[in-house]
């Protein structure tokens, strides 16, 4: 089966709206000789490089870009391979974006079709489950915690704790829910997994779920990620197939399913109740706690939920050999963060690496700097509810505990870009904005307030120095903060915050 | 009393074993362990600010306003009170200045969006937010404060329509201020899951399902959400029209055997609204349109309130003076006595008033009448019951009260329709089948309750009509079989020599599931495993109506269900028995009274001379030992020339009785039919003298429910008619000779209570202090009995009785192939003699047939078409409606209105042992019809010449 040449087109959302899946069906047409095959690979989530076309032959793997590039001169598979050579193709893994990233959780992504289960099989994969499976649930998750690891979804909850409560809970149904709404705008992590890597993602439940007892895993997965859905759908196929799912998992006598549920276009989906709410069939409207969802979660019985990235880093700690993971970082920030770049930066996409660089490096030495050329204004980190960075503070380390000191939070890790020519005015209005369309409505302060201030912000808008309207923005903040019933209302004040504290005179003049 | 405001805990309240013990503003508080801190604040007087939060609902956490804070909370927010359970030694402070600051804004964000003048507003005065906003200095001049969130271009839902589509109640979306409370009322209290929200955030509006409006939409119109409702969005429209009332009298519902606690609430002498009672132990806070909306009845157009008499019942009727009725009265039945023997007179009792009215009944027939010619409606439909549980159990009352529902794991509903007929204990029963209680219910008809939100039947068995004993029989045959009997409680509680017998009957194959499937037309694997879940269920509970008693062997089935409750050990405890749901407000006290030819009150044999010797040194009579002539027997002496006269109190016999040819003939044989009655009913056309009677809310005394609860049921206004109905019939035992001393309906009470061994705690003074109980009350329990048969049944040991099938003669055949059986709808009652003169008209107001599609399609029927209805007695025409809820083979109708008279086509067929008439049973044809029948179209002439009344 091995072909002589192995064309690398990625078949994953960010490369297919930059053309890739065109240039699949370009190219496929146009192969004509038994000795060439196409494979679809992932991306290697170096976005401006997107659709990055490789080619591997004797041994030898060589890619370049192929954005904004006509095609339709090509006639035969040969006129392709010259045009490919003359480009200059390199090894992307020698490149500073790559080669400077710790790739540990993504260390795949790229390389293979990520449908190939050998190829998974190959990378260590499966090797873990097969370690958990023998040394037992409380020693999974005591590897778990002893690792550090805490919630990459945002609120970086250890999760060795969370799957202790749930072991804990005397109940025979227990149930595991993957949390892949990733609503924030600006982040693609979850998708990266889920379209590049989704064994990782699968077994990673497999082991989440057998270690705490549950017999039925959830994927919530967003509409919007239609792809995703195709691969996961795929993938637990093949682990069926492959008796890595379904009855009697490799002899065990764990069983194990998953079912994927698709969203319907609610952020506050994202959020853990809501989510449970809408599994479950009904409005997605957030559920007080307590109860805990580890102690009475979905259909009332004990829910272990999980962030994506989470659950794909499971494997990795459950690796019989050394793990690297653990070594790095302190306290709340063990191991590496997919941190992703985006906005109106050169080079945007998946940079994983420690928690403490310093934002400086991630956005001059990862991200070159802005796209435009011009001076870098601002950067939100953290989604939608995270706090703008002035450019006089590019040197904040991306600690959860640092981001914390400044009333902030890596949340999940989205980085976004600003030149100055951005408005800060709007920037604040569009924190509330984005809280009216998204409330579910249940709480006063949310669904109120957030009308109110979009309001507010537009009479601040036409006149700065309202003392009025400042002092009602802060009586706003303080009420949405201190009473909302969920993030969705109690963080809306953070980005409308910074802005007010690092920005001054954009929103407020004194 | 001055208007009665329950005090809101805002959150259920926790059984626990455990208790907690923590501080709430300093002060300790100890609460059931996983009680809310807003609950525990409430027991030591603190009432922390809520607008979302009810006691009778789930907490939901979405106002904000109950936010407290604690000792040692992390986090930037605070929690909300109402959902967070208290912890032991939490330190919890409700009020600082930091709360209250954000208590005014979260107010503030509320009145940025609702409209500001109070003045207008239909619910000043009873309203959460205007409470609130007056809390917080929000309120001046009964207005609210301009919000400080508010500008000229703010958004907001003023100016919304009103939708006031249901007769009852209005829903003003202005005014909402989506607490939600309203649709978790629905969904929680009631069950019916009517309301939703629409779209999220800031455009969340409160909508009835996937209707425009409230009338179109599931909603059963039972005003939960409105009882819910914290401000005037949801508000009676009586409340608009009478504005917000000032008294509260507290009394107990007319319609069904629920028998509802209601606060009447008064303003001027006039019933503003109904509103359920909180501390009725019978339907806790909840209610159904009838009662909570069907009373305005009690002042309808119709209601007559001056005595009238008439020589010939083709004559019109002339009003007189009370004192010329009764001594018209009295005489002629002293002439009818004289001429024709003691026996020719008697009376009926009814089930509608109160238990001193029915008590003081049969007392005047069995001293003034001097016979035991005494009824009440529970011939028609419980009396099976009577006998059955008589001869197994010892009594024939309701074994559990409402509450045992909430601890059965297996409820087995036969021939009942709860969500009609008893709706509020059925939302109880929903509740705990959404719980995860299995559910089996036997009947022929797909009723609400096999599919409905969130609940689903773990079977349906739709039995043909006349096949209840071959199924019950087999069900404790499967029993017996597969051993799922409870050998050691049949040992210590029934007798050996019977059980035995009906071991060895009951195991035969002809009692097996295979030999049921012809009769029942259900399938033998299904009637096992039906069985099977019913025998092996930790705690199963039989509930069951007219479907089970209302036929030629209903007494045999009611003690083939008994049978099955003793072989599986299911009665005497909490979550089990056998449990009648008895259908009027007062049928179970009528029949405590002594309303039966055959007993005396407390259900003492009138045979029993020590019983009779009791009140016969009373009353200083003595009093006809021989058994008198049942309601049904009175008719047939009519016919047959010997029963002349008959006084009775609220039945509605013409309408009623089956077979409407036969009754109408008897009373036409009567020389002296009196009707004590609100309207001028079916059985008026053949009255001679009709004595107007008093409506629920000008009575006082005592109702007893199917729980065996007696409740109080106390006057709004005084009788319209200027008489008590207790007042009527001791003039008219004066008049004919006997005096009786009775100077309140409390004193009757108090006679009843001297003379009744059941009876003897109970009086207006302990029902005023404990509200209600369930009797037996005596010194042996001086609180009333929950349960019965705790730890004996009330005969000693429980007795099995051999249940021999015998099919009824009614059985379909080629002149009549189709079986025709009966029920009733939730918005109408029985005869229809008072909701038809309310709103509930506009959800229905005619008698519909029911028919399969196989059946109506040979037919050439349509959905909708009008239709002719035969039997072998007599002929109707309605519309039909074509469904697949009842089999092939079986019609189905209610009996509401006298423009269709179900009963010309129902049967002289009745229960052996009691007479309760097969109305669930007759044979029937279906064809299209062009016009109605000849009856029907003379009654249309007649209903005018009724109506007629001559003025003195």
């Amino acid at each position: 089966m091995n072909k002589a040449i192995k064309i690398f087109i990625p078949n994953e959302t960010s490369a297919n709206s930059v053309g890739a899946q065109y240039i699949y069906e370009v190219i496929s047409k146009l192969i004509n000789k038994n000795n060439v095959e196409i494979i679809r690979n992932s991306t290697w989530g170096a976005f401006w490089l997107e659709p990055y076309i490789e080619i591997e032959k004797e041994g030898i793997r060589r890619g370049v870009s192929y954005r904004n590039i006509d095609l339709s001169d090509l006639t035969t598979i040969e006129d392709f391979l010259i045009d490919f050579n003359e480009r200059e193709p390199f090894d992307i893994q020698s490149i500073d974006f790559i080669k400077k990233q710790k790739r540990l959780v993504f260390s795949r992504i790229g390389h293979h079709d990520p449908l190939d289960i050998q190829c998974y099989k190959n990378t260590k994969g499966y090797k873990p489950l097969l370690n958990s499976l023998k040394i037992g649930p409380q020693e999974t998750i005591n590897a778990i915690k002893k690792s550090g690891l805490t919630g990459r979804g945002g609120a970086a909850f250890p999760t060795g704790i969370k799957m202790q409560t749930v072991f804990d809970q005397d109940s025979s149904i227990k149930y595991l829910a993957c949390n892949a709404d990733e609503g924030d705008g600006g982040t693609f992590s979850d998708r990266l997994v889920m379209e590049s890597d989704p064994f990782s993602l699968i077994e990673g439940m497999t082991i989440a779920a057998y270690a705490v007892g549950a017999s039925k895993g959830y994927i919530y997965l967003r509409s919007e990620y239609p792809l995703a859905k195709t691969f996961l759908l795929k993938a637990i196929e093949i682990a069926v197939e492959n008796n890595f799912l379904g009855k009697n998992i490799q002899n065990s006598g764990f069983d194990f399913n998953i079912d994927l549920r698709i969203g319907a276009g609610s952020y506050v989906c994202g959020e853990e109740t809501a989510m449970m709410e809408s599994i479950e069939g009904r409005r997605g409207l957030v559920r007080s706690k307590p109860p805990l969802p580890a102690i009475s979660g979905l259909f009332k019985k004990p829910t272990l939920i999980n962030n994506v990235v989470t659950l794909a880093t499971i494997p990795m700690l459950l690796d019989s050999d050394e793990d690297e993971f653990s070594k790095i970082g302190s306290n709340k920030s063990v191991g590496t963060m997919p941190f992703q770049l985006s906005g109106n930066i050169k080079h945007s996409g998946l940079i994983e690496t420690r928690f403490d660089i310093s934002l400086e490096e991630l956005v001059r030495d990862f991200g070159s700097g802005t796209k435009s050329g011009n001076p870098i204004h601002a950067i939100q980190i953290g989604g939608p509810l995270g706090i703008y960075l002035s450019s006089s503070m590019l040197n904040t380390s991306l600690t959860i505990e640092a981001l914390q000191e400044l009333k902030g939070s890596i949340g999940h890790g989205g980085i976004i870009v600003f030149d100055n020519t951005v408005d800060m005015a709007d920037q604040a209005k569009f924190a509330m904005e984005f809280c009216v369309k998204e409330s579910c409505g249940k709480c006063t302060p949310c669904r109120i307030g957030s009308v109110r201030g979009v309001e507010i912000i537009d009479r601040l808008q036409k006149n700065k120095t309202s003392v009025n309207d400042a002092k009602l923005l802060n009586d706003l903040c303080e009420t949405m903060e201190s009473t909302s019933l969920c993030a969705m209302g109690g963080m809306t004040p953070n980005p409308i915050r910074s802005i007010i504290e690092f920005f001054p005179n954009e929103l407020i003049q004194k | 009393m001055t208007l009665l405001k329950e005090k809101n805990y805002g959150t259920p309240k926790i059984e626990s074993k455990n208790n907690v013990t923590g501080f709430i503003d300093g002060i300790e508080v100890s609460v059931p362990e996983g009680t809310s801190i807003m609950r525990a604040a409430s027991t030591i007087g603190i009432d922390v600010p809520s607008l979302c939060a009810s006691d009778n609902l789930d907490a939901f956490g979405s106002c904000r306003l109950c936010i407290v804070d604690f000792e040692g909370r992390k986090g930037f927010g605070y929690p909300s009170a109402c959902t967070s359970p208290l912890d032991n030694g939490m330190k919890v402070i409700t009020r600082n200045n930091h709360l209250d600051a954000l208590r005014k804004d979260l107010l503030e964000m509320y009145t940025s969006d609702h409209p500001l003048d109070c003045n207008t507003c239909s619910s000043d005065g009873d309203c959460d937010l205007q409470v609130e906003a007056n809390n917080h200095q929000l309120l001046e001049n009964n207005q609210l404060k301009l919000s400080k969130y508010s500008d000229a271009n703010s958004s907001n839902h003023l100016g919304i329509d009103i939708d006031s589509s249901n007769p009852y109640f209005n829903f003003d979306p202005e005014k909402c201020i989506v607490c939600s409370r309203c649709v978790r009322a629905c969904n929680e209290v009631q069950g019916t899951f009517a309301l939703s929200l629409d779209d999220r955030g800031f455009e969340s509006k409160i909508k009835p399902g996937v209707s425009d409006n409230f009338f179109e939409s599931e909603c059963v119109s039972c005003g939960a959400c409105v009882q819910a409702c914290p401000t005037g969005s949801l508000i009676e429209k009586s409340i608009v029209e009478k504005g917000v009332p000032d008294e509260t009298v507290l009394t107990t519902c007319a319609y069904c055997g629920v028998g509802c606690s209601f606060k009447a609430e008064v303003k001027n002498n006039d019933v503003v609204r109904m509103v359920p009672h909180k501390d009725g132990k019978a339907n806790k806070g909840h209610s159904c349109i009838k009662g909570r909306f069907a009373w305005g009845y009690a002042k309808h157009q119709d209601r007559i309130i001056k005595p009238m008499i008439r020589k010939n019942i083709k004559d019109q009727w002339k009003e007189v003076e009370w004192e010329d009725a009764i001594q018209f009265t009295a005489k002629q039945f002293k002439n009818i006595q004289d001429e024709y023997g003691k026996n020719s007179i008697g009376g009926i009792t009814s089930a509608r008033t109160t238990n001193e009215e029915a008590y003081i009944v049969q007392k005047l027939i069995r001293t003034a009448f001097e016979n035991n010619n005494v009824d009440t409606c529970a011939r028609v439909c419980h009396s099976p019951t009577g006998y059955g549980l008589k001869q197994t159990f010892g009594t024939s009352a309701g074994t559990q009260h409402f509450d045992s529902v909430q601890s059965c794991d297996v409820i087995m509903i036969i021939g009942a329709n709860p969500t009609v007929g008893h709706p509020v204990f059925a939302s109880q029963m929903k509740k705990r089948i959404r719980q995860g209680a299995k559910l089996i219910v036997v009947d022929p008809r797909k009723t609400d309750i096999v599919e409905s939100p969130h609940i689903k039947a773990d079977f349906h068995l739709p039995i043909l009509p006349g096949s209840n004993v071959p199924l019950i029989n087999a069900f404790s045959h499967v029993a017996v079989h597969e051993d799922l009997i409870d050998h050691d409680y049949i040992k210590n509680r029934c007798e050996e020599a019977a059980f035995n017998d009906w071991i060895e009957f009951i195991k035969d194959d002809s009692n097996s599931p295979e030999a049921a499937e012809k009769p029942t037309g259900v399938s033998a694997d299904i009637i096992r495993k039906a069985a099977r879940q019913y025998a092996s269920g930790k705690r199963s509970a039989i509930y069951y109506g007219l479907g089970v008693t209302e036929h030629s062997q209903g007494s045999t089935m009611v003690m083939g269900m008994a049978n099955l409750a003793m072989a599986t050990g299911n009665v005497g405890y909490i979550g089990a028995g056998v449990n009648p749901l008895r259908g009027q407000n007062n049928v179970q006290g009528s029949c405590d009274m002594g309303s039966f030819p055959h007993e005396l009150p407390g259900y003492r044999p009138i045979t029993d001379d020590k019983a009779r010797a009791i009140f016969e040194k009373k009353w200083n009579v003595s009093i006809q030992k021989e058994p008198g002539l049942r309601s049904v027997n009175m008719f047939d002496a009519a016919v047959g020339g010997e029963f002349k006269g008959i006084y009775i109190q609220g039945e509605d016999f013409v309408q009623s009785e089956p077979n409407t040819q036969h009754i109408e003939e008897a009373f036409q044989s009567m020389e002296c039919v009196v009707i004590q009655d609100l309207f001028l009913t079916e059985t008026a056309r053949f009255a001679h003298v009709f004595l107007p009677a008093t409506s629920f809310l000008e009575k006082n005394g005592t109702f007893t429910n199917a729980e065996r609860r007696i409740n109080r049921v106390r006057p709004v206004m005084k009788p319209l008619t200027g008489k008590h109905e207790w007042e009527i019939t001791q003039e008219i035992a004066a008049a004919m000779g006997y005096e009786m001393t009775f100077n309140s309906s409390e004193e009757i009470l108090d006679e009843i209570a001297e003379l009744t061994p059941t009876f003897t705690g109970v009086s207006f003074k302990k029902l005023d202090e404990v509200g209600s109980l369930q009797w037996p009350c005596n010194e042996a329990a001086p609180d009333g009995t929950p349960i019965m048969h705790v730890d004996e049944f009330v005969r000693g040991k429980g007795q099995f009785m051999i249940t021999d099938y015998v099919p009824t003669t009614e059985t379909a055949n080629r002149k009549f192939p189709l079986l025709l059986t009966t029920g009733r709808n939730l918005v109408q009652y029985n005869v229809g003699t008072q909701t038809r003169r309310t709103h509930n008209n506009l959800w229905s107001n005619e008698d519909v047939l029911e028919i399969h599609p196989v059946d109506a399609s040979t037919r050439g029927i349509n959905d909708g078409s009008l239709v002719l209805l035969r039997s072998r007695k007599g002929e109707t025409t309605l519309k039909a409606i074509v469904t697949e809820k009842i089999p092939a083979g079986v019609v189905y109708t209610t009996f509401h209105n006298p423009e269709t008279g179900a009963n010309v086509v129902t049967t002289e067929n009745s229960d052996w042992a009691t007479n309760c008439p097969e109305y669930k049973v007759t044979a029937v044809e279906i064809e299209p019809a062009e016009h109605r029948s000849k009856w029907q179209k003379n009654r249309v002439n007649e209903k005018n010449q009724i109506r007629e009344i001559i003025n003195t």
